[in-house]
């Protein structure tokens, strides 16, 4: 660390090391959260998952990453090459890169940025990018409809994920997410703003592409959607970029609404990750219980219900806080 | 604008029951067996193949081979031989089920007159042959006593020549007793009563004492006959 210190001076230091543990972070993440879908989906239906690898099949997903890697990588004939390849890097940077500023605890961010909440808000949107590369460019009908079904869905929640994050950016007054973290020491933004908080939930979910918004990828109805042609090494990637993203989207939840660090007795960072997992548990947890809605369902449920209500709960924050 | 609230409010509602239900599974135990190293303890209820119901009393089982279960049993599945070593005494020296053609009827059951037989509670009777699917029971039975740490009721061999003569003196000379003493009970009522009509009746019941005794040999015999038959097939 030191050594490193001299040569790129301290915040170069703190870069490496970080992303270093962002990486590490990342697999491992991967690796419990399959592991924890399985389970919580294997208890909801009174069957108890994988057992056999490991105590309780807690291995079985390092198992199963090993099968991934020693797969062939097949790009079949009529893809758009260049692209097909591209889309499983482009939708593994963004969820890397927004790791950049999330604040584990009070000292364990590598970047403190003034714009930490819009960098991530706006690097998540990237994916859909990827999305839209890998579907396309693998010259499949079933792809391209996933593909096509994620960037509505994507423009119909972005928007009121990005209100109700503004409403509590009103609250704050700051872009940064150690302040917003910060100004939550009393009590939790989830008391004060419920609704942002369910509307955040569901745009989170629907955001990373999790069941009941799972048309982009939904098994029943289009295959494997947009990663239909992938195979190997380059569908984990896929795999994995989605479940970093649940890890992100539940972190800015955590942030946002649930007072970061914040906690009695235990150091910060196990606080965070305590709030982040049970976020998680969350969205499985919807995931089982509820059935997949249809495409003008979701544009309708997005369009009349969330933006509307959205837009209510930032005026009336708006308004009570001028009139404070 | 009222039902556009209702219509959120209902709904989100919903969602909630919704989730109740699925958290109320979740942590409700799990229903699955880990089948090879675990497996399931059958209802009282079930039925398996026949097997021999081990007495309580004597700790053996307490068939005595009189072919009911074979003769009404629909598919002809179950083959018993009996042996009689001691008088009044048959013992079942091969009781074999032919459980492929098995149609869980139960009929061998209802028949025995001893109630010998009861459902076993085995499920794994999937096999790769169908010789794999004839089981003799009289081998079971005796790894059951085994397992309950029983003492191990012996399969009787096939009886010789001349065991099946001696026993067939055996039973004459019983039969004889037999017919002596009803002769004597005849005689006894016979004085009291003193009238005709009664005094014939005990004289009808002699003579069949005695055709018994003729029969019995005949029927010892075919024990011995049957290992042939095996052979042959």
């Amino acid at each position: 660390m030191e050594l490193l210190a001299q040569f790129l001076g301290i915040e170069g230091a703190r870069m490496i090391v970080g992303l270093i543990a962002v990486i590490a972070l990342v697999s491992v993440n991967a690796l419990f959260l399959i592991w924890m879908e399985r389970k919580v989906a294997a208890h909801m239906q009174l069957r108890p998952g994988p057992m056999e690898v490991g105590p309780h099949g807690a291995i079985q997903t390092v198992a199963d990453a090993l099968k991934l890697m020693g797969k062939e990588l097949i790009t079949p004939d009529e893809v758009d090459k260049p692209i097909f390849w591209l889309a499983p890097i482009v939708v593994f940077l963004p969820v890397l890169l927004s790791f950049l500023v999330v604040p584990f605890s009070q000292s364990w961010i590598i970047r403190d940025m003034n714009v930490g909440i819009v960098l991530i808000l706006a690097f998540s949107t990237l994916s859909v990018l990827a999305i839209l590369m890998a579907g396309w460019a693998s010259n499949n009908k079933y792809a391209v409809l996933g593909a096509i079904r994620s960037v509505a869905q994507n423009i119909a929640y972005e928007i009121p994920l990005l209100i109700t994050v503004m409403s509590i950016i009103l609250m704050v007054g700051s872009f940064k997410l150690s302040d917003i973290v910060a100004a939550q020491s009393q009590y939790w933004y989830v008391l004060l703003q419920p609704l942002a908080f369910i509307i955040y939930i569901t745009c989170a979910t629907a955001e990373t592409n999790r069941a009941p918004f799972d048309l982009p990828e939904a098994e029943s109805e289009l295959v494997a959607g947009f990663h239909t042609e992938y195979s190997g090494m380059r569908f984990a990637l896929f795999f994995l970029a989605e479940y970093t993203n649940m890890f992100i989207a539940s972190a800015i939840a955590t942030v946002l609404f649930l007072g970061g660090w914040h906690g009695p007795f235990l150091p910060g960072v196990i606080w965070f990750l305590l709030k982040v997992y049970a976020l998680i548990f969350l969205m499985m947890w919807f995931r089982w219980t509820f059935p997949r809605v249809r495409f003008d369902q979701l544009i309708t449920f997005a369009w009349k219900i969330l933006i509307p209500l959205a837009f209510a709960n930032l005026l009336i924050t708006a308004l009570v806080l001028k009139l404070r | 604008m009222i039902n556009y609230f209702k219509e959120i409010a209902v709904g989100f509602y919903s969602l909630l029951a919704g989730m109740a239900v699925t958290i109320r599974y979740f942590v409700k135990p799990i229903v699955t067996v880990q089948y090879p190293r675990q497996q399931l303890t059958m209802s009282p209820r079930y039925r398996g193949h026949i097997e021999l119901l081990i007495d309580p009393e004597t700790g053996t089982h307490r068939c005595i081979a009189c072919e009911m279960c074979a003769r009404i049993c629909p598919s002809q599945l179950i083959q018993v031989e009996g042996v009689k070593l001691e008088p009044k005494k048959k013992v079942p020296l091969k009781y074999v089920i032919e459980y492929y053609y098995c149609s869980l009827c139960g009929l061998c059951l209802e028949s025995c007159p001893t109630n010998a037989l009861q459902w076993s509670k085995e499920y794994l009777l999937a096999n790769f042959h169908r010789e794999d699917s004839v089981y003799d029971i009289l081998v079971r039975l005796q790894e059951q006593q085994r397992a309950a740490g029983l003492p191990v009721t012996p399969i009787p061999e096939p009886p010789t020549e001349e065991q099946l003569a001696e026993m067939a003196a055996k039973e004459a000379q019983l039969a004889e007793a037999k017919a002596k003493a009803a002769a004597k009970k005849a005689a006894a009522a016979e004085a009291p009563a003193a009238e005709a009509p009664a005094a014939e009746a005990p004289a009808a019941e002699a003579p069949a004492a005695e055709a018994k005794p003729a029969e019995a040999p005949a029927a010892e015999a075919k024990p011995a006959e049957a290992p042939a038959e095996e052979v042959k097939e």
